[in-house]
């Protein structure tokens, strides 16, 4: 890419991704922009349609709260996120996801997705908060909403294969974003009034267990690398919950779900004697105090009684198919017929749960001629992830609306826009937004529509456009190049392109912060155990990393992707480890192990762990935020 | 491999300016070979193996072999997506085959208007999205006093 041209976009509104929550921010923004004269601008790296943890599909919609049939209570969705997240979260964010998701499960449906009905035209529930689809295209439809909502109002454009490097700033204010073309010789610079980050999470920060060819095979898509950790970072905003990693357990290597299993199909997880961990390790729980207690038992728990028993060499723990469908087929004992009709419905349920959305687990179980109603199969803990809108509840600190506040948390977590980060102008939803956990699809879809109306509303009441300083500007663009640069300068000095003596290629770099994260802050080999000497280690060892990122080498813009992946990855590496060591206690023993600190320390540490780099100077502070109540407790938790 | 090409079948999308196979690819991995005209995967240990390749090839060139470093050798997922369903054929190692057809969309494609049909009558303002309440199904949305058992 030698002297690309650099291109620059004005609008009001930039969404940075193309995921669950950026579609839902472009299919709101539309209508407000429209109604203000405005214009939105969406960039994603990939292709909408195809883009995010949604690419590939999903088998079932986890958040729909049912608020029109009185099913549930905002507090029972609260009560819920809370206890399984052991007691931190920000209740007016969860609250306030949780009273517009059926808003836009409702939306989904219209645009043609298939959700499953019973015969009385409900839908059909997997567990208490998600309904069963047919999802195969659900990110197609979902894209097509919000594409025909920017393209057709005529106020939006989208840019695919434009990768977001990082931010511009005008003082204490978003100014926009660098970004730059895989496909073209373009450098972007979008200049905008607010910006919404919705870049999703991040994997391949901890090395995964899977190697060689079947490295891309992390439960998370190797395509989302912390993108939107780096953005808010590199903002200076305020993050929060960088401790809280997710790990889910899932069918071993191919990383296909179980949730169908367990609840649709009333599985058990055994160990190699046959014991059951759910209750032979029932009085460990008691340990983790009144989370411990409430049901369904937090996810990091249900782990961490499963390690236990693998770190007691009782591996393996296996996913009891055959027992769970005798079980079924014991009902329908004296109708040979229904039992076959009923069968054939489950092979197709548990066929279908893998192939729309981990088709490498139909793979894996046809190439090794599994029959689930004969042999039960391994299930195992993953390598540790980033996302936010799942189990974990990594992401920037953000302002919730006024409403969902009371005397007390109004001046902790309110500052004028709903979703903004404590940068003015920059804007949060989805996997970027913190402390907001288990939101998944539909509720990252419903953030991203309260963001991006908040965000209108923020470009309404400060209609500017920020400066650009141009000096500092041309400063970023050769940044972001300068890998293609170091590549050019020093290719003649060897034989063999990846190896030189003067840059690192980013594959390589990529291994070496695995090795650090999984050796040092509790990856798989490490049994997801850490303690202070290593995670001072590990920031000793991302220090040089962090040198070494000055010299990465790209030999085509492919590869100068990949090089600011790896920076982003690295990124939400420093912000992990140190949270981790901030934290002196353990709170999700099943997620990462203090090894020095094995306790829950409820009195010093419920609270939020927070951190912030000041963007001039580089040095991290952390900061520890009240965790307040906004609805009553649940009696379990008193 | 994950996503091979089978170079008896790309046609390289007929030297269109864009493969569809190098579209689609969420993680930039699909690209064509000038020279030969024929798409490949440049880095198969990055790919997830989400079939978006797969499904999107006109001629039905690329087809996924399951990970070498833990799937046995000889069995195949292959899909066939139209505009209203996807029609899957499972090969396993021993030779049985099973067939399983999923419905992907109720609606025609392209079809999806943004506001659902629900009436917009919500201010910058309000608490409402633009297609709510009616889209909630409920008469308001919900604040903390109306459902939600806070604190006073
Ligand atoms: C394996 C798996 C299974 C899941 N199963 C379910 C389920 O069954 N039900 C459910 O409801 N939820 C499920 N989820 C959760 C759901 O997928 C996420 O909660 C949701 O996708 C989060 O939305 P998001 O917009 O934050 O991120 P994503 O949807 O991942 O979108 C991120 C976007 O950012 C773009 N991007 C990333 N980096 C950059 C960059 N540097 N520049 C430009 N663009 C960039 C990406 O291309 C993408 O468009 C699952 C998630 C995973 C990983
Ligand atoms: S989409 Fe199919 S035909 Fe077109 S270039 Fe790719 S593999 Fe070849
Ligand atoms: S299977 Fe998915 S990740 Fe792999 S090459 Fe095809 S589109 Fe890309």
């Amino acid at each position: 890419m030698p002297n690309p041209e650099v291109i620059v976009v004005e609008t009001d509104l930039l969404i940075l991704g193309g995921g669950m929550a950026a579609c839902g921010a472009a299919v709101e923004a539309a209508h407000w922009a429209k109604q203000n004269g405005l214009k939105v601008t969406l960039v994603d790296k990939a292709a909408v349609d195809r883009s995010g943890a949604v690419a590939m599909g999903l088998s079932a919609i986890n958040q729909y709260v049912g608020l029109k049939d009185g099913a549930n209570t905002l507090k029972d969705y609260v009560d819920y996120v809370r206890n399984d997240l052991m007691g931190v979260t920000r209740e007016d964010l969860v609250a306030n996801i949780a009273r517009h998701v059926d808003s836009s499960v409702h939306l989904f449906e219209k645009w043609g997705l298939p959700i499953w009905k019973d015969e009385g035209g409900k839908y059909v529930h997997e567990g208490r908060w998600q309904l069963m689809i047919n999802g195969e295209s659900y990110k197609v439809v979902v894209a097509e909403a919000a594409k025909n909502a920017l393209l057709g109002s005529g106020v939006g454009q989208i840019f695919e294969r434009v990768f977001i490097v990082g931010p511009l700033m005008d003082g204490d204010r978003c100014a926009g974003a660098v970004g730059f073309s895989v496909r073209e010789n373009k450098v972007y610079i979008f200049r905008s009034k607010a910006t919404l980050t919705a870049m999703g999470g991040a994997v391949h920060v901890f090395k995964p267990r899977s190697s060689g060819e079947g490295m891309g095979r992390a439960w998370y898509p190797p395509w989302n690398s912390g993108s939107s950790a780096y953005f808010t970072l590199k903002a200076g905003a305020e993050m929060t919950c960088q401790e809280v990693r997710f790990i889910p357990v899932r069918f071993k290597d191919a990383y296909g779900p179980v949730g169908a299993w367990f609840l649709l199909f009333k599985s058990r997880a055994t160990n190699a004697m046959g014991g059951n961990y759910m209750e032979e390790r029932r009085s460990e729980l008691e340990k983790w105090g009144p989370y411990g207690r409430v049901k369904p038992v937090p996810a990091n728990l249900r782990n961490y009684l499963g390690m236990l028993d693998v770190l007691e060499g009782k591996g393996p723990i296996s996913m009891r198919t055959e027992e769970a469908l005798t079980k079924i087929a014991e009902q329908y004992k004296d109708d040979p017929k229904a039992y076959q009709k009923k069968m054939k419905e489950l092979e197709s349920e548990a066929w279908e749960d893998f192939l729309d959305m981990t088709i490498s687990q139909a793979i894996l179980w046809a190439a090794s001629d599994v029959q689930p109603e004969q042999k039960s199969s391994e299930i195992a803990a993953a390598e540790p992830y980033f996302i936010g809108s799942h189990s974990g509840a990594s992401g920037a600190w953000l302002s919730g609306p006024e409403d969902l506040q009371t005397g007390e948390t109004k001046s902790e977590y309110f500052w004028g826009y709903t979703n903004m980060s404590t940068v003015k102008g920059l804007f949060c939803a989805g996997d970027a937004s913190g402390a907001s956990s288990h939101k998944f699809s539909s509720g990252s879809h419903a953030e991203g529509r309260i963001a991006a109306k908040a965000a209108v509303k923020f470009i309404v009441e400060n209609n500017s456009l920020p400066k650009l300083d141009q000096a500092e500007a041309d400063k970023i663009v050769a940044e972001v190049l300068k890998p293609l640069e170091t590549f050019e300068q020093n290719k003649k000095l060897t034989t063999d392109e990846d190896v030189n003596p003067n840059y690192i290629k980013p594959r390589s770099f990529m291994f070496r912060l695995q090795k650090i994260m999984d050796e040092y802050a509790g990856g798989v080999t490490a049994q997801f155990s850490t303690n202070k000497a290593q995670l001072e280690r590990a920031l000793e060892l991302l220090a040089f990393l962090k040198e070494d990122a000055e010299k990465l080498a790209a030999a085509n813009t492919h590869e100068l992707m990949r090089c600011w992946e790896n920076v982003h990855r690295m990124w939400q590496a420093e912000a992990h480890v140190r949270t981790m060591l901030f934290r002196d206690e353990t709170r999700w023993p099943g997620y990462y192990m203090r090894a020095d600190t094995p306790q829950l320390d409820e009195e010093k540490w419920h609270v939020f762990a927070n951190c912030r780099c000041d963007p001039k100077t580089g040095t991290w502070e952390m900061l520890k935020r009240p965790i307040y109540r906004i609805f009553e407790p649940q009696a379990a938790a008193k | 491999m994950p996503s091979f090409v089978n170079p008896e079948k790309c046609d390289g999308c007929k030297a269109l300016d864009r493969t569809a196979c190098q579209y689609i690819c969420p993680n930039d991995l699909m690209v064509l070979d000038k020279n030969t005209q024929k798409a490949y995967n440049r880095d198969p240990a990055m790919c997830w193996e989400c079939y978006n390749c797969v499904k999107i090839c006109p001629t039905q060139a690329v087809q996924v072999r399951g990970y070498a470093d833990f799937v046995p050798l000889g069995a195949s997922v292959t899909p066939l997506r139209s505009t209203d369903s996807i029609m899957w054929t499972v090969k396993f190692r021993n030779g049985n085959l099973k067939r399983f057809k999923f419905p992907i969309r109720t609606t025609p494609e392209g079809s999806a208007v943004p506001d659902g049909g629900f009436e917009s009558k919500g201010d910058l303002s309000s608490t409402a999205l633009f297609t709510e309440p009616a889209s909630l199904g409920l008469p308001e949305v919900h604040g903390l006093n109306t459902r939600g058992d806070a604190h006073a």
